[in-house]
């Protein structure tokens, strides 16, 4: 059995009658870099909270190389943290502010001096050291809440969205600093963002979250192609959910008649097609016919042709970064994005096209609506 | 342009004018007083002296800037103590709850200052209602000569001043973002040390503002003394008014105030040396 620095055993916590975590395990190697994914308000900053020790848990418990911290102070713990606003003491210069957490601990002046150099040095900040928090840069101030806390050499840093704030190029920059850092350091951090791209650049596994619990945890490429769930699949793939039901199988591959719910209603009846669609078949997807099912096909995998079984209006058609896009609409209102290279699609705006799919490219999801 | 310059003139002028009426002058004329004579019939005479800072010299009145300055020390410093706490906790409190607190501090305001000091004459007077209670649960025997006594000016100007320190201190404790208190206990810092490297850092302007506002009036707020001191505690706000009314020596009382000025002054002039404060913060 691996031994894990860092272990989340079925956390749960509640503000006033809002479920925050709804039971959170997990368990991280040393030097790992784990990202937490998910949209704002799914816990993610609570649980790291948690692991700092600056909330208790309802219930579950946190255990560091072994040891059960989760009652324990925030500063009896060898667990450091990067705060998403920086939370640098603006009393304080660059220096102070770095070498913090050396002096609580009454270390040596010439010591903390060496350390704090090495650490700013480090972040490439070493000409700023007298400066103070409110004459530095964004990007500068997230470098000193950096080194402010991995001078400290914790077993594990928390980094709650700290290049939320930053804009798109820098936070490009960060990025490949900060990964960079941890494996230089070989530290284990844990990572909180809501930006996918980020995820995949950056972390060995992503935790994908939602209301409180964790949807899939795996390696990015994993997420990437075989998302479990519909929410992973939009969330880290960008990938359209097409959800019907399985009219036949045929040699690993299912006939999915996409679902109309206005078909009564007559709605459909403008589309020349009432819709199937193929999806290929693993041994784990147990599926038979008559099942309602979800799939998800990425944007970039949606193919136009005359021979496609779905019908779709054009409803915008943009050119952005060398990247065409197609907003589709389904019978059913449903928006499906279709992207490609270069600017040759066949369809223009206000055209009702076929659409479709290479079956492999469709992954059947467990449905989370 | 030049239009733009004198709307704004427009718009500063009455301010100015004002100032100049109602600060500048009267503080123009108080400085010229003070270098002028007391004629035979105690009217002003405009002759120039400097007896009148002599004067401030000798040991009576030196006495009663020392004891002034006393006073106000001791004030301030149990101002300190009782305000503090008080504009801390009360910056963590519950919204709601601070409305409520905000309120409990307005409310003695409604009264003037001077029908809240006899109130607190008729408290602490010899068989006053202190007294009384304090007999009739049987902690004391006879009446405890409360009132005409230092602590009991000390007490009255602790309890007239009490409010801007707790303010002031709440002020700035309400804008201190807490998360540095967190990020502190998150690199090492025991409870303890995380408030006095950062919490105490960052509330120090509005306590010092505080300080100011406690410390200044504290030398001049004649009628506390008055009341509650009988005259057996002078201070220099009371020997101005005595001046200026009994002894109808308006030029030494002046002078008086001249001095008064300029050391409340001095003590600004330090607190914003110290704090590097430009303004007083944490002014509503």
């Amino acid at each position: 059995m691996d031994t894990f620095i860092l272990e989340l055993n079925d956390l749960k916590k509640n503000f006033g009658k809002t479920e925050v975590l709804k039971g959170i395990s997990l368990s991280v190697k040393q030097g790992e870099f784990i990202t937490l994914l998910g949209s704002s308000g799914c816990g993610k900053t609570t649980m790291i909270r948690i692991i700092a020790g600056l909330e208790q848990p309802d219930s579950g418990s946190v255990i560091l190389e072994g040891k059960d911290v989760t009652m324990l102070a925030p500063d009896k713990r060898d667990v450091n943290t990067v705060f998403q606003n920086y939370a640098l003491f603006p009393h304080m210069d660059v220096f102070q502010n770095v070498a913090y957490g050396l002096k609580i601990r009454k270390i040596a002046k010439e010591e903390i001096k060496k350390r704090v150099m090495e650490s700013l040095e480090l972040v490439q900040l070493s000409e700023y050291v007298h400066r103070k928090p409110s004459q530095l840069s964004g990007g500068q101030k997230q470098r000193v809440a950096i080194a402010r806390a991995i001078i400290n050499n914790p077993k594990v840093l928390l980094l709650d969205e700290p290049l939320g704030a930053l804009d798109l190029q820098l936070r490009r920059q960060m990025q490949h600093e900060l990964k960079r850092l941890q494996k230089k350091l070989g530290i284990t951090f844990i990572y909180i963002t809501h930006d996918q791209e980020e995820a995949i650049n950056m972390s060995d596994r992503i935790a994908v979250m939602k209301d409180g619990q964790f949807v899939q945890i795996g390696t990015p490429d994993e997420i990437y192609h075989n998302p479990k769930t519909s929410f992973a699949a939009m969330f880290v793939g960008n990938a359209n959910i097409v959800r019907g039901t399985v009219e036949a199988i045929q040699n690993g591959v299912a006939t999915v008649r996409i679902y109309y719910p206005d078909e009564q209603s007559g709605r459909a009846a403008e589309f020349k097609y009432t819709g199937t669609a193929d999806v290929k078949l693993v041994e784990s997807n147990q599926i038979q016919v008559g099942d309602a099912i979800a799939a998800a096909v990425r944007s970039e995998n949606i193919v136009l042709g005359q021979e496609m079984g779905l019908c779709a209006l054009v409803k915008e058609k943009s050119f952005a970064g060398g990247l065409s896009r197609l907003t589709l609409q389904l019978p059913d209102g449903k928006e499906i994005i279709a992207s490609c290279h270069g600017m040759d699609w066949a369809a223009e705006e206000g055209q009702f096209v076929a659409i479709g799919w290479n079956p492999n490219d469709a992954i059947i999801v467990k449905d989370e609506p | 342009m030049k239009k733009k310059k004198l709307g704004l003139w427009l718009t500063v002028m009455p301010l100015y004018l004002f100032t100049l009426v109602f600060v500048v002058g009267p503080l123009i004329y108080m400085f010229v007083l003070s270098f002028c004579t007391r004629g035979d019939h105690y009217e002003t005479v405009m002759t120039f002296t400097l007896d009148n800072y002599k004067k401030v010299a000798e040991p009576v009145y030196r006495n009663t800037f020392m004891e002034s300055i006393k006073l106000a020390f001791t004030t301030t410093i149990i101002t300190i103590l009782l305000g503090y706490p008080f504009g801390y906790f009360m910056a963590k409190l519950s919204s709601s709850k601070k409305k409520i607190m905000m309120a409990l501090i307005m409310v003695p305001f409604w009264t003037s200052s001077l029908v809240r000091m006899y109130g607190w004459s008729i408290l602490l007077q010899s068989n006053g209602i202190l007294d009384k209670i304090l007999m009739g649960i049987g902690i004391t025997q006879k009446p405890l000569k409360l009132l005409y006594t230092y602590p009991a000016v000390v007490s009255g100007m602790v309890y007239a001043l009490l409010p801007f320190m707790m303010l002031a201190v709440y002020s700035s404790a309400e804008k201190m973002d807490w998360l540095l208190v967190e990020a502190a206990r998150d690199l090492g810092a025991s409870a303890w040390k995380a408030f006095w490297t950062v919490t105490w850092k960052m509330t120090l302007p509005g306590m010092m503002t505080g300080v100011v506002l406690t410390f200044v009036p504290s030398m001049g707020l004649f009628f506390v003394a008055d009341i509650l001191g009988g005259n057996k505690v002078p201070l220099v706000g009371n020997v101005i008014q005595e001046q200026l009314t009994k002894g109808r020596n308006w030029p030494f009382a002046a002078a008086l105030s001249v001095i008064l000025m300029i050391m409340t002054s001095l003590f600004i002039a330090i607190y914003r040396k110290v704090t590097g404060a430009k303004e007083l913060e944490g002014l509503m």
